[in-house]
């Protein structure tokens, strides 16, 4: 194998290491969030920090490899894909950082029940990032693809949100902040479906070298 | 980006043997007009045969056959009413060593126009000129015309080469590996100049660099042991090519 195929399979192995924390702090974060644990939520937080590190090592090492080889063909599509689904990755963890966020300022609170969309729309991110990462470990362009149909039952739940959380802060306005705070989570998850298509896009590109951002798939 | 063109040079089921040996296979290919086409392969691969035919000098080789048709703006270049000369005049080429007569700068390029029947002293100076600036070579010994070419430096040398191969008013520049042997910064200068040249010519390239062949032209072909795998715009064979073997070659996996 030549250096550069080297380089990228090390560079791959990286990425779903990087994945992989990110699977699991989004977890956590949901975990967290239904099961009013503190300490969990806490733990997510703090486990982020790790996930902006490897973020920032995996772009050092794609612009290394685009310098001293200047990849094309295959070679180049995948560390184009790399780079940007590696941002994705981190937008990801952020945004399971923010739920953990929500998750520790309501776990002090006298809660009501989480509305059933939320348990719903965090079964289907997750099974939306573990789909993408799937594509990307077996180049899997089919799958990939299926990722991006999911995206509108988590869109259709969070818009669902608006007319539920309006509801209750109506009927009790001194929750409002309870219900700004879930309102917030459903947008959190939201943008972690976008997010995911967004690798599964990128997944795309590398399998055909087609670019299908702007004409998903309805289903 | 590319240019829609007219076609210049046309292969038609190509096939040239060497003796025996079989070194092109069925080649059909069309050569657009002032554009860059870049031919790339493996040594062997067929890419040097095929650029040599352009110019007839395969003819020169004892033993060689081709059938098929080459044809320069519609003409078949292998009929027999062509004028060899004439044609070698209209297709200049520059190799990989640079050549230049052991004679002064002026003289190698008034080489081929003297040939050709220019005596003029002061159009010959034009063509003289002319030709420097066109491989922009002029700047830099402009005041030392007289001055043996064998005294420049390689890349100065290879620029020479190609200020010969315009002095004839070729219609056609073809390069065997034309930067190969120099040094990165002669290299890019060749490079800029392939840039300049494809206003006016129409350019072929043989070259073992790919970043270059991706960076001067236009269409790349792809040979591969004979055969012309893909043949395509640059930055597709460089982002998408539709044929693995290409893929396989322009990513080092192997070749």
């Amino acid at each position: 194998m030549q250096h550069l195929h080297r380089e990228i399979e090390n560079l791959k192995k990286e990425i779903i290491r990087e994945a992989g924390l990110v699977e699991t702090n989004l977890r956590d974060s949901i975990k967290a969030l239904m099961t009013r644990d503190h300490d969990l939520a806490t733990e997510v937080v703090a486990r982020d920090t790790l996930i902006d590190e490897l973020e920032v090592e995996v772009e050092e090492e794609c612009l290394k490899i685009f310098a001293l080889y200047q990849p094309v063909a295959v070679d180049l599509r995948y560390l184009v894909a790399f780079l940007k689904l590696n941002n994705d990755l981190e937008r990801i963890g952020d945004l399971a950082a923010n739920i953990a966020d929500r998750a520790v300022s309501l776990s002090i609170k006298d809660l009501l029940n989480i509305p059933d969309q939320i348990p719903r729309m965090s079964e289907l991110v997750q099974k939306m990032l573990k789909d993408s990462l799937d594509a990307l470990v077996d180049l899997d362009g089919e799958k990939a693809r299926d990722v991006l149909l999911q995206d509108d039952e988590v869109d259709d739940l969070h818009h669902s949100m608006y007319a539920v959380v309006g509801n209750e802060i109506k009927a009790d306005p001194k929750n409002v902040e309870i219900w700004m705070e879930i309102l917030a989570v459903s947008r959190y998850l939201e943008r972690i479906a976008d997010h995911c298509t967004n690798i599964a896009e990128d997944v795309e590109y590398m399998v055909n070298g087609e670019i299908n951002r702007h004409n998903a798939p309805k289903s | 980006m590319v240019k829609t063109q007219k076609t210049k040079l046309h292969a038609e089921n190509v096939d040239f043997y060497y003796g025996n040996t079989q070194a092109l296979f069925d080649i059909n290919m069309s050569i657009p007009d002032k554009q860059v086409t870049a031919l790339i392969g493996p040594s062997g691969c067929g890419k040097s045969t095929f650029l040599r035919m352009f110019n007839r000098m395969n003819d020169i080789i004892p033993g060689t056959h081709h059938t098929g048709i080459i044809s320069m703006d519609g003409e078949d270049i292998y009929s027999p009413k062509t004028d060899v000369v004439k044609l070698r005049r209209d297709v200049g080429m520059v190799f990989q060593k640079s050549n230049p007569f052991p004679k002064s700068i002026y003289d190698n390029v008034i080489y081929g126009p003297t040939i050709h029947g220019t005596k003029d002293k002061s159009e010959l100076d034009a063509i003289v000129e002319k030709s420097l600036k066109g491989a922009a070579l002029w700047d830099e010994v402009k005041d030392r015309l007289n001055t043996s070419a064998l005294g420049l430096s390689g890349g100065q040398q290879q620029r020479l080469c190609i200020a010969r191969a315009l002095a004839v008013k070729p219609k056609l520049l073809l390069m065997d590996e034309p930067a190969s042997a120099l040094d990165p910064k002669s290299s890019a200068r060749i490079e800029k100049l392939i840039g300049e040249l494809r206003e006016k010519y129409t350019i072929i390239i043989v070259t073992h660099n790919m970043q270059q062949a991706s960076r001067v032209s236009d269409h790349t072909a792809f040979f591969y042991e004979g055969v012309l795998i893909e043949f395509g715009e640059t930055p597709q064979i460089f982002t998408k090519p539709t044929q693995q073997r290409t893929e396989d070659y322009i990513t080092g996996r192997f070749g």
